[in-house]
């Protein structure tokens, strides 16, 4: 009797499963397990995203997020690797402690005082390191993230070398480091923390946001504020940012040196001299990539003609171009490109394709203007990161 | 025991120590597979993070993979976990999750 009711439920849970994914249009190359718990689920403050796991919370974008080339801040992804996360009434007494031992003094500041700093205002792209790790062939560890762990915003608040200067930057400094409020369950597991290079941090379009999309930074993505470092991917973006370190030392916290790597010349991205080395670095830039938003596999279009839509970006050049071919990469033909909201940001474009009779796949790749274009296969790394392999959907024509 | 070492950290913030956010209060049971030592994941996992975590990576996971994540649990985030316990609670990921198949 316990044995039936029993495959009953393993009959009934593959049914759901199959609806679950149907309802979700997860990407076909997810994992089964992906199937079977991904849901739709709403945080509080945001519409329903894909819940990737409750605790900590890791909820990537649908796709119609990214029907705009400006994310939705209700609808922008969330990614914590520790559990115990500040709520809203804690955050309001939120302080900022700076300091460290390339520091000229100590100090602690509150939101007024980066409110009362010169405010700037750029869109950029905040892309997990491990979007489309679920992609992965084979499929590795960790979050398994679809094309949604991104999005792009328009971030307003102080610079951050201008937040450093109030505590003074010494000649001898080398990295920022920084860390948030959340933490994990046990004593024992090591607060998130990561550095960036000094020159990185004193770059101009490094800030220190408070306002997202003209708002309050939400809960879940950083309130009151987040470091923001433009073409960088997101594990330097640090949320609620409690505590700044100047430092003559490179951090060693578990974040810099062991998670957050990819072998040492496998993809292109700017130095981090006082992490690299010989075997294996942090993962810096972001790669040049782009997705459709318009449509996704197996969908239908008409034969007569039918336009696809999406967004390209990179690490903050620029997209030159975006194509689309229809016959294998034989022939491309260019994209319109929307409006230039910004270098670091999404490009948004669309393209219509001629006739076209049954199945077809549309290939679609975008091009920097630094020169880079999307590979047409991922080069596998054992953290599936850099997953920007040209697209390639599947469409029925009819 | 968390809280005195975000309040040192925290110097004058003390009101910034963790509580946990509404959405994550509501979090569903979700079911791990039945198994020999399936209660000690409950026990030694869940205190740390929901089961969508092992769900989501179960179907591929080798059993090399399984013993790496148990390890990187106890030596980088210290789960208080034993070695005998540790070795019960890799043989029940693999043998219910399929060890990679």
């Amino acid at each position: 009797m316990k044995r039936r009711s029993m495959l009953l439920g393993t009959a009934a849970a593959a049914a759901s499963t199959a609806a679950h994914a149907q309802a979700l249009r997860l990407h076909p190359a997810l994992a089964d397990g992906v199937r079977d718990t991904a849901v739709l689920d709403a945080l509080p403050g945001k519409q329903p995203m894909i819940k990737l796991s409750y605790r900590p919370p890791n909820y990537e974008s649908t796709l119609e997020a990214f029907r705009t080339a400006i994310t939705p801040n209700d609808r922008f992804f969330v990614r914590y690797h520790l559990s115990e996360i500040p709520d809203i009434a804690a955050l309001a007494n939120w302080r900022l402690r700076i300091g460290g031992d390339a520091a000229g003094r100590e100090i602690e500041i509150d939101r007024a005082a980066l409110d009362r700093l010169e405010q700037v205002e750029i869109a950029a792209v905040c892309q997990c390191s491990g979007n489309r790790r679920g992609l992965s062939a084979p499929h590795v560890p960790g979050v398994q993230w679809g094309v949604g762990a991104m999005g792009n915003a328009v971030w307003r608040g102080p610079r951050l070398r201008d937040v450093l200067a109030l505590a003074g930057v010494k000649p001898g400094a080398v990295e920022i480091a920084y860390q948030g409020p959340d933490v994990g369950v046990l004593d024992a597991t090591p607060v998130f923390a990561k550095s960036i290079p000094v020159d990185r941090a004193m770059d101009e379009n490094a800030i220190i946001a408070t306002q997202m999309n003209g708002t309050d930074l939400p809960h879940y993505n950083g309130y009151p504020a987040r470091i923001v470092i433009p073409g960088w991917t997101a594990t330097y973006w640090m949320k609620h940012v409690t505590r700044i370190e100047i430092r003559s030392t490179p951090l060693a916290s578990f974040w810099m040196k062991a998670a957050y790597r990819l072998p040492t010349g496998m993809f292109p991205g700017s130095p981090f001299p006082t992490q690299d080395n010989a075997t294996n670095r942090p993962i810096t830039d972001i790669l040049v990539n782009s997705l459709v938003s318009s449509h996704q596999d197996g969908d239908s279009v008409a034969a007569a003609g039918f336009t696809l839509s999406g967004i390209a970006w990179d690490n903050g050049s620029g997209i030159a171009r975006v194509e689309l071919s229809l016959d294998g990469g034989a022939s491309w033909k260019p994209a319109a490109l929307g409006p230039d909201g910004g270098r670091f940001g999404f490009r948004s474009w669309s393209v219509t394709a001629s006739a076209v009779a049954g199945k077809v796949t549309a290939l679609i790749r975008a091009t920097s203007m630094a020169g880079a274009t999307q590979p047409e296969k991922p080069v596998f790394n054992g953290a599936g990161y850099h997953n920007n392999a040209i697209q390639s959907l599947p469409l029925i024509a009819a | 025991m968390r809280k005195l070492i975000i309040t040192a950290m925290l110097a004058a913030a003390p009101a910034l120590a963790p509580a946990l956010a509404p959405a994550l209060a509501a979090e569903p049971i979700l079911p791990l597979k039945p198994g020999a030592n399936a209660d000690l994941l409950a026990q030694h996992c869940a205190a740390c993070h929901s089961a969508d975590y092992i769900r989501t990576n179960a179907p591929f996971l080798s059993a090399d993979g399984w013993k790496a994540e148990v390890t990187k649990m106890r030596a980088v985030f210290g789960a208080p976990i034993d070695d005998e316990d540790a070795g019960k609670i890799v043989a029940y990921l693999v043998g219910s999750y399929g060890g990679g198949k």
